[in-house]
């Protein structure tokens, strides 16, 4: 008799990547449509994120209705400049650039006791600025470029890089966004150097949150999907990681969130009164 | 042979004048192919999620007539037209996730209200809406045939009580968000398929998927409607995420030799009334 053991449940993170462009590229499309555009505008950081969402918004409008933003600090490190390049290249955009040292500099000078966080933070506000500005002078719609895991760490700056209204990749996280831009033919130097914000020199995201990617998606996928610390243990993962992940996640829901306002009515805003975004009878 | 069109249609939401300007667009583009029957997603007029807006935007069943009549006249259809259209419902005070059978441009056949509202995830329907109480099958002019909503058919209680009411072809207009993209199709489209196939062969009926297109804040409705015959095989299957139209006959001269050879829906006649103190038994435990 033959004896067939299952294998041990566990969560794939691996998807149908042309699938997934397919529906993303759809989404880019729709949702820039209904609220009057044809156009997008991504910032370009050299990063893996941006050049996939660069990548989707090409496929989704063609590449000349998609304006891509290069905005260095002079602290930013050179190999960004130059994969930024490389990607609009590779997509055939052309890339503009705006040299945001003025702008975070001249706040600098006024505050002498600004830390290298703090910075980091007006740099991230600065391009912001520069994108939603850029916006308007093209009538091209900014697109995000937050991942998942980002999202749900809190690692990023708030009411600064997550404000763009459309975000195609929201929903993936990091190791997905290395597949899917595998499969969308970012190059191959984006994909495979250490993610890093690049507000700090010599920063990496890794080093920022104490846990590999590779590893911290998994325990996120389990941890959401509700299986217990003990379960993901069981796959390979120490206490340690399981606790540092699900403290990060728990400590950032208010980052997720619009503004806390102080409810006094019956119609307050998003409490009572209730209405999807694209509602427009 | 009942010619069949399932419209996979994508509203603007909230937008009801332009959608059935759309509508009547979709119906010229038809007209050739001469369908008897149409078959419109749920929701089709305005979009599927609509939080609050189901107030202002919920119609009478004779005010859906009075549009859908409209739209027959505008496009100058000769003859009756069936349609089933899933619509947000307001009756009496109260707003219902409905489907209405239509024979245009005369007559409301009828209505269902759809009794298993999702409130979980990514769905908050019973926050917003009242639950339908009924499933029953009802006589059209081509037949007797039923309507379930969406997560209605995900229970197959519901399927077989219809075709324990005599229902020779299920309607389900439905609205999918796509999600889990592990596979070849969406998890929530494999899902529509497996049960789809599985309620026409275990009741010997044709299932008739009208599924939503277009993105709602996000989420992207699915489509891949389905046509599914008595035997449970796929006659005809619209592509995902776009708008489409679905040709099939549907063949009632089908049904008799196909519950000949596998005889399950009489089955479940003569055994349902055995198992009917198990079923009491089992919800006065869950009251209890």
């Amino acid at each position: 008799m033959r004896i067939v053991q299952a294998p041990k449940a566990q969560e794939s993170l691996e998807l149908n990547w042309p699938l997934v462009a397919d529906f993303l590229t759809r989404f880019i499309r729709e949702e820039l449509a209904w609220r009057g555009y044809e156009k997008a505008i991504v910032a370009v950081s050299g990063g893996v994120d941006s050049a996939t969402t660069l990548a989707l918004a090409v496929r989704a409008l063609g590449r000349k209705q998609v304006h891509a933003l290069f905005l260095p600090h002079r602290d930013s490190s050179p190999l960004s400049r130059e994969h930024a390049y490389l990607v609009a290249e590779t997509f055939g955009v052309d890339l503009e650039e705006v040299d945001i040292t003025p702008m975070v500099e001249g706040y600098a000078a006024m505050t002498p006791d600004l830390t290298p966080h703090r910075k980091g933070n007006l740099m991230a506000r600065a391009r912001m600025m520069v994108l939603f500005d850029k916006s308007q002078a093209y009538q091209a719609l900014p697109l995000g470029t937050g991942n998942k895991t980002e999202r749900l760490f809190g690692y990023y700056t708030w009411h600064g890089d997550d404000t763009p209204p459309v975000n195609p990749l929201g929903d993936l996280y990091k190791t997905q966004v290395w597949r899917l831009a595998e499969y969308l033919g970012v190059p191959e130097p984006v994909v495979k150097k250490p993610p890093t914000a690049d507000l700090v020199p010599g920063q990496t995201d890794e080093a920022d949150l104490g846990v590999r990617y590779l590893r911290a998606d998994v325990i996120l996928e389990h941890y959401l999907k509700g299986y217990p610390d003990a379960y993901i243990e069981s796959l390979g993962y120490t206490q340690e990681e399981i606790g540092r992940v699900k403290e990060r996640v728990n400590r950032t829901h208010w980052k997720r969130a619009l503004p806390t306002v102080a409810l006094l009515s019956s119609t307050a805003i998003g409490e009572f009164y209730l209405r999807p975004l694209d509602y427009r009878p | 042979m009942i010619r069949h069109a399932i419209l996979q249609f994508r509203p603007e939401k909230a937008r009801v004048k332009e959608n059935l300007a759309r509508l009547a667009e979709r119906l010229e583009a038809l007209r050739p192919h001469a369908p008897e029957v149409v078959v419109l997603p749920e929701a089709a007029l305005t979009g599927y999620f609509l939080q609050g807006g189901v107030r202002e935007l919920a119609l009478t069943r004779h005010e859906l007539l009075e549009l859908l009549s409209g739209v027959h006249r505008a496009v100058g259809w000769e003859g009756l037209l069936d349609v089933v259209v899933g619509f947000y419902e307001r009756d009496e005070g109260a707003y219902y996730n409905s489907a209405a059978y239509l024979e245009l441009p005369h007559r409301v056949v009828h209505v269902h209200r759809k009794v298993f509202l999702p409130t979980y995830g990514v769905f908050d329907e019973e926050r917003y809406l009242a639950r339908g109480r009924q499933v029953e099958a009802f006589n059209t002019r081509f037949g007797r045939v039923a309507i379930l909503i969406c997560e209605d058919f995900w229970h197959s209680i519901t399927a077989a009580i219809a075709a324990l009411d005599g229902a020779e072809a299920i309607y389900v207009p439905a609205a999918s968000p796509a999600r889990g993209f592990q596979g070849e199709r969406p998890e929530n489209v494999e899902r529509w398929r497996t049960l789809a196939r599985a309620v026409a062969a275990e009741h010997g009926v044709y299932v008739v998927l009208s599924s939503l297109v277009g993105f709602e804040g996000g989420k992207g409705m699915s489509g891949g409607s389905l046509a599914v015959g008595p035997e449970g095989r796929i006659l005809a299957e619209a592509p995902l995420f776009e708008e489409a139209a679905l040709l099939f006959d549907l063949d009632p001269g089908r049904i008799p030799p196909v519950r000949y050879d596998s005889p399950l829906l009489s089955d479940l006649e003569a055994a349902l009334p055995l198992l009917l103190p198990d079923l009491e038994r089992v919800l006065g435990k869950e009251r209890g």
